[in-house]
């Protein structure tokens, strides 16, 4: 009995927090790095140098950043509701980890290989939302509330197409399964097909993660820093590590299902000298520094025509594009069969 | 069946793992840090007076709307990915029973345009 | 299976307990927390079944999406604790009145129930065919199923029309931007070029 307790249940368990660890310790100094990264392109952008003074090129400054807001003062409004104050940032900041568990990094090399891969991404990340509205709320402050309403209001519209994106990687791809997406990408890479359809992920993404241009909830000059002013100490650094871990996600997510994830460019020999891994992590670091350059370049968008994208073109654009592909497959008979 | 939920045991452990460390560095954080709060120091951000009033205030009604519309959508969606999975094996006649439920929904969706309800202002 | 039993008690007891917390909570903002709670454990006891793809919609349309509203309208609405708790005893008699009429009906529900001697020892469609959850819907959802799908749709169209009529107010004072006519200026409509003598512009 003991005997099977131990090869049923905690040798698999302790596998699985292995690899558990495995993701979420990479992920954390990739986390910290981007933080550096964007100060790094943004400071050269400008023409400056950015941080340069803590270890050598500055690569040390994350950490001593991170060490700072850890030993700050945690600051809990008076007027606030303590409990779902503190829950916010923590929700946040799980949710843009545990994405990572269907994320194949390799053939087989994915800590929970479910049916409904896809749908699991969808569901976590229309969970985001909660973390901002729930810490708008409980702030009680004028400038958290409205950045937290702007942000809800924001992601779900936006959220409504990337759906419809999704929709129609899985008509090319047959099956909800991120590996057997990933695989059915050998022959060519879904951005080829679904050029416009990656864009609207993409873009969709920067609205999500409440990035330039569309980081209206955050607008330093009208909401000081919207739905986390009153954030401080850990509280902050988690909303803080969230929103550069949801961008990793997106870009890891962008890169599975219109890159080819692990597979290379060509499955010819310089190209295959390179493991699978390390073609998924430079597509993901190529997409996010997407959005680091988005930011040093643009200027932020008005509320309006915020809402008008989102709506108005990128809804009908996706929801055309779903019957257009569904179209064109059948009418070709190029339906992906069901292995 | 058995293999389905093996699947999922990982998800749980990560779950628990990811928010054990969410929780984790705030509890330490708060207990390692110094802790001296007082009563201006808690008080809501605001340019140096004293909130007039509670700050959950009533909100334009537009923001209710945009939240019904994504639930529409959202179903719309949810009914679109068991389609798209099985759109080989119910063919011609699964294409044309979506087309009919996405015209539908167009409709509606061309109303929301025409009464201006996807605007903004 | 003694880790799904412990883990199927531990989700029901989540479930039951999160459905005192909506009624007990005060702060209904933390009734809906406990709502989403609820939900998203329920989904867990799905999953457990063996039905992913519902468990996985659950949490994407109930939890995504309603109990956004939920929270949306909830959050925002200045209730009055003290008024909606001074009308209590005056409601008190019909608010027992109809549970009284409720428990009555489940108990004769339940009473009559009778599970059908074939179900019993059928085997669950996912267990049987071998198909993942979503193409086994999938599969019959469209064809078989058409006209309760269809109906879904028109059922949504009049969600959507009746949510524009109700909500819709168009501010009256506003300027909007008009795309279409912006981008239909040309220089010769938008600019005037005027001689102006030297000496008399003023």
């Amino acid at each position: 009995m003991d005997n099977a307790l131990w090869t049923l249940y905690a040798r698999p368990a302790l596998i699985t927090v292995g690899e558990v660890l495995a993701i979420i310790v990479p992920l954390l100094v990739a986390v910290a790095y981007l933080t550096y990264a964007e100060r790094k392109i943004i400071a050269l952008s400008q023409l400056r140098k950015g941080p340069n003074v803590v270890g050598p090129f500055g690569l040390l400054q994350p950490f001593a950043d991170g060490l700072k807001l850890f030993l700050k003062e945690t600051v809990i409004p008076s007027g606030a509701s303590p409990v779902v104050f503190v829950i916010a940032p923590i929700l946040t900041f799980t949710l843009a980890l545990i994405a990572w568990a269907v994320i194949p990094f390799a053939p087989g090399a994915v800590v929970a290989n479910i049916n409904v891969g896809i749908l699991y991404l969808f569901a976590v990340s229309s969970l985001g939302v909660y973390g901002i509205i729930i810490a708008g709320w409980a702030s009680n402050s004028r400038y958290a509330f409205l950045g937290a309403l702007r942000s809800a209001a924001q992601m779900v519209s936006y959220e409504v197409a990337s759906g419809f994106v999704l929709v129609t990687v899985l008509l090319c791809a047959g099956s909800l399964n991120l590996t057997d997406i990933v695989l059915a990408q050998r022959h060519v890479w879904f951005v080829v097909p679904l050029l416009p359809m990656f864009v609207v992920f993409y873009v969709s993404g920067l609205a999500e993660t409440n990035r330039v241009p569309f980081d209206l909830p955050e607008g330093e000059s009208e909401l000081v820093a919207g739905y986390f002013v009153e954030y401080s100490a850990m509280t902050f650094a988690l909303f803080y590590l969230g929103e550069y871990a949801n961008i990793i996600l997106i870009s890891g997510m962008a890169s599975v299902l219109f890159l080819g994830g692990w597979l290379p460019p060509a499955p010819v020999v310089p190209f295959t000298w390179i493991p699978g891994p390390l073609w998924f992590a430079l597509k993901a670091a190529l997409l996010a520094f997407g959005f680091l350059w988005v930011r040093t370049t643009f200027p932020r968008f008005r509320y309006d025509q915020l809402m008008r994208l989102g709506w108005k073109v990128f809804l009908p654009l996706s929801l055309g594009w779903v019957f257009l592909t569904a179209a064109v497959l059948m009418g070709t008979g190029w339906l992906p069969g069901h292995g | 069946m058995k293999s389905l939920l093996v699947a999922y045991y990982p998800i749980l452990i990560f779950l628990i793992i990811a928010g054990g460390l969410s929780v984790m560095m705030v509890v330490a954080s708060l207990i390692l840090a110094r802790q001296r709060p007082d009563s201006e120091k808690l008080s809501p951000y605001e340019c140096g007076f004293d909130p007039f009033e509670n700050a959950r205030i009533r909100f334009d009604v537009r923001y209710y709307l945009v939240a019904i519309l994504f639930i529409i959508f959202d179903l719309e969606v949810a009914f679109l990915f068991p389609w798209a999975v099985s759109l080989r094996d119910i063919g011609v006649f699964g294409f044309v029973s979506m087309a009919i439920f996405l015209a539908v929904l167009t409709i509606g969706f061309a109303y929301e345009w025409m009464k201006g309800a996807l605007e903004w202002d | 299976m003694i880790l799904e039993a412990i883990v199927f008690y531990i989700f029901s007891a989540v479930v039951v307990g999160a459905g005192v917390g909506v009624i007990a909570a005060r702060n209904p903002v933390h009734s809906v927390l406990f709502l989403i709670l609820a939900f998203f454990t329920a989904a867990g006891l799905f999953i457990l079944m063996g039905a992913e793809f519902l468990a996985f919609i659950l949490v994407i349309v109930y939890v995504g999406a309603v109990a956004v509203l939920f929270l949306f309208v909830v959050m925002m609405l200045d209730i009055d604790f003290e008024r909606l708790r001074s009308g209590f005893v005056r409601y008190l008699p019909v608010g027992a009145g109809v549970g009284l009429l409720l428990l009555v009906e489940l108990v004769l529900i339940f009473g009559t129930w009778e599970v059908a001697p074939k179900r019993l020892s059928s085997v669950p469609v996912y267990a049987r065919a071998r198909l993942t959850n979503t193409r086994a819907l999938g599969d019959i959802l469209y064809t078989r199923y058409v006209f309760a799908f269809e109906m879904a749709g028109l059922i949504l169209l009049v969600a959507m029309i009746g949510a524009i009529i109700l909500t819709l107010r168009h501010r009256t004072e506003v300027r909007r931007q008009r795309i279409a006519a912006q981008l239909a200026r040309t220089p010769k409509e938008s600019v005037e070029v005027v001689k102006v003598p030297i000496g008399e512009g003023a």
